[in-house]
């Protein structure tokens, strides 16, 4: 079963928030000259705010903000996020995988970026919704 | 950048705790876009059996990022941090991380290798209560980026 796919706009905006947030204060994140001196076409998003925003689509699948048992994934490829007011977006897919009889529910997820795969191994475990 | 293997298994010392808060909860929620009232409002946690704010899935990096400077400023071990890349994340979870938790983080090295000019580091982060309750487990693998 495929789930409904959800879409997530980020913002240079976005990532100022989140690295204040989460205490990633990497400028790889924020300074356009310090990412393109380390080989990277621009700013970029951290890893784990993509991670975060696909969390949040596992936990509205799942139906409750405390049913995620199990989340994993390998980041792939940057997502870099230009300077304008539209930056960029995410796009959010997945697969039931299995349903098991003591109620969990294995997803695995999809997320992309410019129609470029940004995760791989995108796997989460869930409690199943009553 | 080659890592030395003889650091597999090797774990560190208990980090000081870390204070959860409602502020950091909810701050952490609203950058991510987490509307759930349950991040938010310690009612519509309690309403879902739990004793405070539940924090999203991927807060406790809060945490364990800021413990594997431990780990990343080892000088035995000696990685360049401004070449160090995120490869994998994963967490399990015994419980969500609530609001008035007290947590404390301890490191191991799970497993060190090259391959291509590349260092490749996994760690285990076991996160439990002050009290030894429990929290969630969280596995990180970083990629120390070869010269050239």
């Amino acid at each position: 079963m495929e789930l409904p796919a959800k879409t997530f706009r980020v913002t240079r905006a976005d990532l100022v928030r989140y690295a204040g947030a989460s205490g990633d204060f990497n400028p790889i994140h924020w300074s356009d000259r310090i990412a393109t001196k380390v080989g990277l076409p621009g700013v970029i998003a951290h890893g784990m705010f993509t991670m975060a925003l696909v969390g949040r689509a596992v936990a509205e699948w799942a139906g409750a903000p405390d049913a995620v048992l199990d989340y994993g994934v390998r980041f792939t490829r940057p997502v870099v996020v230009p300077d304008d007011d539209e930056g960029t977006e995410i796009e959010v897919t997945a697969v039931v995988r299995e349903v098991t009889e003591d109620g969990l529910t294995r997803l695995d997820v999809t997320a992309t970026c410019l129609g470029e795969k940004v995760l791989s191994q995108a796997r989460a475990t869930v409690r199943t919704a009553r | 950048m080659s890592l030395d293997p003889s650091f597999v298994g090797r774990t560190y010392p208990p980090t000081a705790p870390y204070q959860v808060g409602r502020e950091k909860i909810r701050e952490f929620a609203t950058a991510i876009g987490a509307t759930d009232p349950a991040h938010h409002d310690p009612e519509a946690a309690r309403a879902l059996g739990h004793r405070d704010l539940i924090a999203p899935p991927t807060f406790p990096v809060v945490v364990t990022m800021a413990a594997s400077r431990q780990i990343i400023e080892d000088p035995a071990l000696g990685v360049d941090y401004s070449r160090v890349v995120h490869g994998d994340q994963r967490f399990a979870y015994t419980r969500p991380v609530l609001a008035g938790d007290e947590l404390v983080c301890v490191n191991t090295i799970e497993d060190v290798s090259s391959r291509g000019g590349h260092g490749f580091l996994t760690t285990r982060t076991e996160v439990t209560t002050s009290a030894g309750e429990p929290v969630v487990t969280a596995w990180s693998k970083i990629v120390v980026r070869g010269e050239g």
